[in-house]
This record gives structure tokens, C-alpha cells and sequence, in this order.
């Protein structure tokens, strides 16, 4: 009994059941979303390949190839490596903490509009990185800092507001609603009263930007995400079955209260390490779970589709940032929001029209 | 859309075993006059409020026997007229607000889901960035039909395909249309700086428009507005119960939203044409007022009438006050009013059965 089988349960869909060590380690496996994750992952890094190609200075797909293995010309070695490659990969790996993230909100506020946005994050890490920018004029790693430690704060204050007893998903939302309107005006006056050039940096920054990633600041994300992205999955299946209602899942043996405290320390934690890095890129989150919900058919939000889509979006959204009005440099924010929004539009249209 | 299904059944429930603090109605006619006779407090309150302190004696004579002094004329060319646009543009929020919430059964749902204020912000950019238009009258009319044109779109979106717009689809139409105008919005602003630095005062949302013409502009459409919402009040309750339950009691589903969606486009496309985008009353306070009176939409539409234009103006005085003598937008200041409300009415309730 070892190997990948089929289901003996009829799903109604191609379900495998993957059986390790004389069916010591089990898993269900649906393959359909194995495929299309698979396909989405393809798909990201072809669009990753080509970003590393591409730009003021021309690069052809073998080179890049070379370049990655450590064999090409000093040149192509520094633009390829040392220029391209960290944007591209942090593209990558944030779009993919950035899915996970928002799968994990919608489902533990069981709302599609559920995204750490809820809990106050991004509004707090904007607060936290404006009062870096226009009160202190402080350099990147304190913009970072101002950022971490006001979305963080933020979202602790919301969990702690909403505490009575246990944290319900209708109580968080209501209290998040109220900590965000009160950050997000304090943001609005600090934008009002920075000069006009101050401001606009702030506003780049708000969008989300991938400009001036370097090596270092790859290995440091990189670092905190191979840690964060393996736990959250180990939430998947609890998560799973807190979105049957606390009674459900307690029944079956899920402790309610610890699961949820996880999911958001997870959560949060994905998101602050993509914004102290590149600033609150939005949508990402937002449309990720929805979409890859949609192309898998899935009834509910799942992680690894989810991660996948949010690689792909986020790797998409870099490569137009860079080359849709080259040579002005778009923050990559913007087109997340422009261009993920249009395909969450189609895919709406497409869906009703079945 | 089981997450928004479950999300919607929680309100649900939550209304049911809540009747709210109000149980009867004469309880809620009491509390709707109390909340009547504050609203009249607050609007003289505000006439007598400013930078230049008028007596209450001074305002009833500028109101009832005018006489062309200075004080009298302060009042009626510049406190009276902000004062009604106060009154209105906060009416219309909070209804638009209420509406939105009843058909969508979401509590996350502000005026702005249909994607009024990402319209109107998109068509005040090409104003001042396109076409160069400076003065702030001019940008009410762009405002307006940059809302309409969010929300036509939405609708059309959300419509595609058999049936009936769904809530849910026009909720997620609303999300995908709001991100791409908002991301071409602040694209676009920032490539701008004079456009970026109009857009920043303008979103922050104020009442200071000087003189009767925006009121005189607008109360036209918050007048059709309110006169929907209150048609739409009775079938409102029956789709609460779901749609299945309300068609069988003779509520015409798609009428009721078509009724609906008119009426918001018209009072929270009026409000932030008139005012900029000020989001978080239209969130807030129908929420209070069904803790109030219960889910009954009648009396919800009600309080929602009365206490938004009582936020409204009570965080405008206190924008006025706080920073003598200079201002602060009301937009930034009715979160920092409203939240704490929100939050504190969110943890006073006993722990409720979601």
C-alpha cells in the first residue's frame, strides 16, 4: 500500500491518495489543483525568466540561463545576478506570502473581503512607516522598522480590543473596521501636512514598490518566509475545519481558540515581512485566494493554489511595473491593483456567463 | 460564495438574538426624538462654532431677523450653508451606507463597495491632471460622474450572465473595478506632482466649499435617494430572511436591489461629490443603529437618518476647534469621533452566537 492511487471515495473529481511508509503517512491529494499549481508555478517562473531578460540592457534567455549557473560574462553576471535576480525572486516568494496571507484571513474571518487589512496590519505599517518618512525623515531599515512595529502594534491592538473571552470573527471585523478608520485619517493628516516631495515618496512607498531590491535584502526575506510558509501550511487543515464553526471543528478535536491565534500570527507575520520589505503591495492578498478558489473549483479558500497565484500575480505585476512605461519605473503596487483587478473583472464575467 | 453565505447568516443570527437595546417601538420613537432633539443641538452648535466664537443670541437673530452686521453675515454666507451641506451630505452617507449593508448582507460593505469613491476620485484626477480644471466647484460635477460611471460599470459587471446581479458578485465587481481606477488614480497622480497635491486635499474630505451651490446641486439626488430608500425599507426586511424565503413572500428580489443600487449610486455619489470621500460614516453608524433598534430596515433607515448627520457635524466642530486657527478636514476627524463608539458598543455587547 505505497504509491500514489486513486480515491476509492467517488469525489466527483480526479482525487489521488498519496500512501508513504505502508500507509504510515497519508494524504489526499486533489489532482486537479495539483495540476493547475503546478501550471501557475510554470507559468511564474517562465514570466520570471523572461523579467530577468529584459530591460535597458538586452539579455538573451541563454545568457540568463548561464548567468543563474554561474557561468557567463562578468557583465551579464552583475545585471542578471546582482541587479535583476533579487527583485525577481523577492517577486516570487512575496507573491506567494502574500496568497497565503489573504487565504488565511478569508478564512478565518469566513469573508471574501478578509485580508490583514481587517486587523488593522496595513493601515499600521503605513502609520508606522509615514511617521519614519515625514516626522523623523528616516532611512530605509527605519522605514522598515516604523513599519513592522506599526502594523504590528496595530494588529495587536485590534486581536486585544476584540478579546472578550475568545476572539469571534464578527467582533474582530467590527473592531478592525474602527482601528483602520482611525489610522487611516491619522495617515491622511500626516500626508497633508509633509511637503509636497516628502508626500509623494510616502505615496510610493503606500503603493508597494520592488525598486532597489538588492542580494542582502533577498537572503533576509528569504530567511523569514522558508520559516513562516512551511507553518502556515501546517495550518491548512485546521483551518479547514474552523470554517465548519467553532462547535464542528472542537468536535473534532480542533482547539478553536489556539488555531485562530496561530492563523493570525501567521498571517500578520507573512504580510509584515513582504511590507517592512517593499510596503503594503495590495490586492495580491485580496484577489489570490478568489481567483486560484475559481480556477481550482475548491469550496473553500486553500492555501498552496493560493500561494501559487499570488506568485504568479505579484511576478506578472513586476515584469508591466518595469517595462509597461519603460524607461519611468511604476511602483509595482499600482499594477497589481490596475491589472489583477481587470482579471478578477474577467474571471467574474467568465464565471457568470457558464 | 459559501464564506459570504456563512458571513451573512452570522448577521443574521447575530440580529435575531439581538433585538436590540430598543425592544419596543415607543422605546425607539423615545430614543429616535432624544436623537432628533441632539441633531438640532449639534446643527446650532455648529453655526455658533468657528474660529470667530458668535453667541447663540447672535445666531437666532442671524437665523430669524437678519441684519447685514458682520456676525449676521459670517453665519448665513458661510456657517449656515456648511451646516446644511453637513446635514445632507451626512444623510446621504449614512443611508447610502445602510442600504449597502442590507443588500449585501456584509458588514465590511461601506458606500464606497459599488466603487463611488474610486470613480469619483478617478474623474477628479483627470479633471485637475487632463484637463486642468483648478477651482473646487468645478470638481463636483466630475465627481458625480465619475461615481456613476464606478457604478454602471459595477453593475454591469456584476450582471453579466443569467440572472440577477447577486450581491456577492456586485460586492467583488466593486472590489475589481474600485482597484483599477484607484490604481490608475494614484499611477497616474504620481507621475503629476501639482495633480497629486490637489488629490491629496480633496480625498481627505471636507465641508468648506463656500456659498449654497453644492447644496443646491446635490439636494436634488439626495432627495430621489432618500425617497428610494424608503420604498425600499419593507422588501429590504423580507430579503434579509434570504432570497429563496423573501420571493415567497412577494418581495420582487431584483426590483428591490435595482431600487437599491440607485439610491446609493445617487446619495453616496452626491455626498462625495459634494464633500470628497469620507467612507467611514456610511460603515459605522447603520451598524450602531441596528444595535439600537434591531434588524428592522425601517428603523435602521431611521436612526441612520438622524445620527449620520450628527457624527458628521459633531466631528466637523471639532475639526474646527482642535487646531485654532487653522482646521481639520472633517473627513480626518470623524473617524477619531466615530471609532471609539464603534468599538466600545462592540465589546459592551453580551458575547453573541455567531
Amino acid at each position: 500500500m505505497s504509491g500514489l492511487q486513486t480515491s476509492a471515495v467517488d469525489f466527483g473529481r480526479p482525487i489521488g491518495v498519496l500512501r508513504l511508509w505502508g500507509g504510515r503517512l497519508s494524504q489526499r491529494l486533489d489532482l486537479r489543483t495539483l495540476m493547475l499549481c503546478g501550471i501557475m508555478l510554470v507559468l511564474s517562473l517562465a514570466i520570471a525568466l523572461v523579467t530577468l531578460a529584459s530591460g535597458e540592457f538586452k539579455v538573451s534567455l541563454g545568457e540568463v540561463a548561464g548567468a543563474l549557473v554561474g557561468q557567463a560574462t562578468a557583465r551579464v553576471h552583475m545585471v542578471v545576478v546582482e541587479w535583476r535576480l533579487p527583485r525577481t525572486s523577492l517577486a516570487l516568494i512575496m507573491g506567494a506570502a502574500l496568497g497565503v496571507s489573504g487565504a488565511i484571513f478569508q478564512s478565518l474571518t469566513r469573508n471574501p473581503l478578509g485580508s490583514p487589512d481587517v486587523i488593522g496590519f496595513n493601515a499600521g505599517a503605513y502609520s508606522g512607516a509615514l511617521i519614519v518618512i515625514v516626522l523623523l525623515n528616516g532611512s530605509f531599515y527605519a522605514v522598515a522598522g516604523g513599519a513592522l512595529a506599526g502594523g504590528i502594534l496595530s494588529a495587536l491592538l485590534v486581536y486585544v480590543l476584540a478579546w472578550r473571552g475568545g476572539v469571534q470573527g464578527f467582533r474582530l471585523i467590527i473592531v478592525g473596521i474602527g482601528v483602520s478608520a482611525m489610522l487611516t485619517s491619522l495617515n491622511t493628516y500626516l500626508m497633508l501636512r509633509a511637503d509636497l516631495e516628502v508626500a509623494m515618496a510616502a505615496a510610493v512607498w503606500g503603493v508597494g514598490s520592488l525598486n532597489g531590491m538588492t542580494l542582502e535584502r533577498l537572503w533576509q526575506v528569504a530567511a523569514v518566509l522558508a520559516l513562516l510558509l512551511p507553518a502556515a501550511l501546517f495550518l491548512s487543515r485546521p483551518m479547514r475545519q474552523l470554517e465548519l464553526g467553532d462547535d464542528a471543528a472542537r468536535s473534532l478535536g480542533v482547539n478553536a481558540e489556539r488555531t485562530r491565534l496561530a492563523m493570525t500570527v501567521v498571517g500578520v507575520a507573512l504580510t509584515a515581512t513582504v511590507t517592512a520589505a517593499a510596503g503594503p503591495i495590495s490586492f495580491v492578498a485580496l484577489a489570490a485566494p478568489q481567483i486560484a478558489r475559481r480556477l481550482t473549483g475548491s469550496a473553500g479558500v486553500a492555501l498552496l493554489p493560493s500561494a501559487a497565484m499570488g506568485a504568479l500575480l505579484l511576478t506578472a505585476a513586476d515584469y508591466l511595473a518595469q517595462r509597461a512605461f519603460a524607461p519611468t519605473q511604476l511602483p509595482v503596487g499600482i499594477v497589481t491593483v490596475s491589472i489583477g483587478g481587470l482579471y478578477f473583472a474577467w474571471l467574474l464575467m467568465r464565471e457568470a456567463k457558464r | 460564495m459559501a464564506q459570504a453565505g456563512s458571513a451573512a447568516a452570522e448577521m443574521a443570527k447575530d440580529d435575531g438574538e439581538h433585538a436590540g437595546v430598543a425592544a419596543t417601538n415607543a422605546q425607539r420613537a423615545f430614543w429616535l426624538l432624544l436623537s432628533l432633539g441632539a441633531l438640532l443641538v449639534i446643527a446650532l452648535a455648529s453655526i455658533a462654532v468657528g474660529s470667530k466664537p458668535i453667541a447663540i443670541e447672535t445666531v437666532l437673530e442671524a437665523l430669524f431677523r437678519y441684519d447685514d452686521s458682520n456676525d449676521h453675515a459670517i453665519i448665513m454666507a458661510l456657517r449656515v450653508p456648511r451646516t446644511i451641506l453637513g446635514l445632507v451630505v451626512g444623510a446621504a452617507l449614512g443611508l447610502a451606507g445602510a442600504l449597502i449593508q442590507a443588500l449585501t448582507r456584509n458588514p465590511l460593505a461601506d458606500p464606497g463597495i459599488l466603487g463611488v469613491n474610486a470613480g469619483a476620485s478617478f474623474f477628479v484626477m483627470l479633471a485637475v491632471g487632463l484637463f486642468g480644471f483648478t477651482s473646487i466647484n468645478s470638481y463636483i460635477w466630475f465627481a458625480f460622474a465619475g461615481a456613476i460611471f464606478a457604478t454602471v460599470i459595477v453593475y454591469a459587471i456584476g450582471a453579466v450572465g443569467r440572472g440577477a446581479a447577486t450581491p456577492i458578485r456586485l460586492t467583488l465587481a466593486g472590489i475589481a473595478i474600485g482597484a483599477v481606477l484607484s490604481g490608475i488614480t494614484s499611477g497616474l497622480a504620481l507621475l503629476n506632482p501639482q495633480t497629486f497635491d490637489r488629490l491629496r486635499f480633496w480625498g481627505a474630505g471636507s465641508l468648506t466649499a463656500p456659498g449654497y451651490d453644492n447644496i443646491v446641486i446635490i439636494a436634488p439626488f439626495v432627495a430621489v435617494g432618500i425617497v428610494l430608500a424608503l420604498i425600499a425599507a419593507r422588501p429590504l426586511n423580507a430579503i434579509a430572511l434570504g432570497d429563496d424565503l423573501a420571493a415567497s413572500l412577494g418581495a420582487n428580489i431584483t426590483r428591490t436591489r435595482s431600487i437599491v443600487i440607485v439610491a446609493v449610486t445617487l446619495l453616496a455619489g452626491a455626498a462625495t461629490a459634494a464633500a470628497g470621500p469620507i467612507g467611514f460614516i456610511g460603515l459605522m453608524v447603520p451598524h450602531v443603529a441596528r444595535w439600537i433598534v434591531g434588524p428592522d430596515q425601517r428603523w435602521i433607515l431611521a436612526f441612520t437618518l438622524v445620527l449620520s448627520p450628527s457624527l458628521l457635524l459633531a466631528s466637523d466642530i471639532i475639526g474646527r476647534v482642535v487646531m485654532r486657527p487653522g482646521e481639520l478636514q472633517v473627513g480626518i476627524v470623524t473617524a477619531f469621533v466615530g471609532a471609539p463608539v464603534l468599538i466600545l458598543l462592540a465589546r459592551r455587547r453580551k458575547v453573541s452566537g455567531l
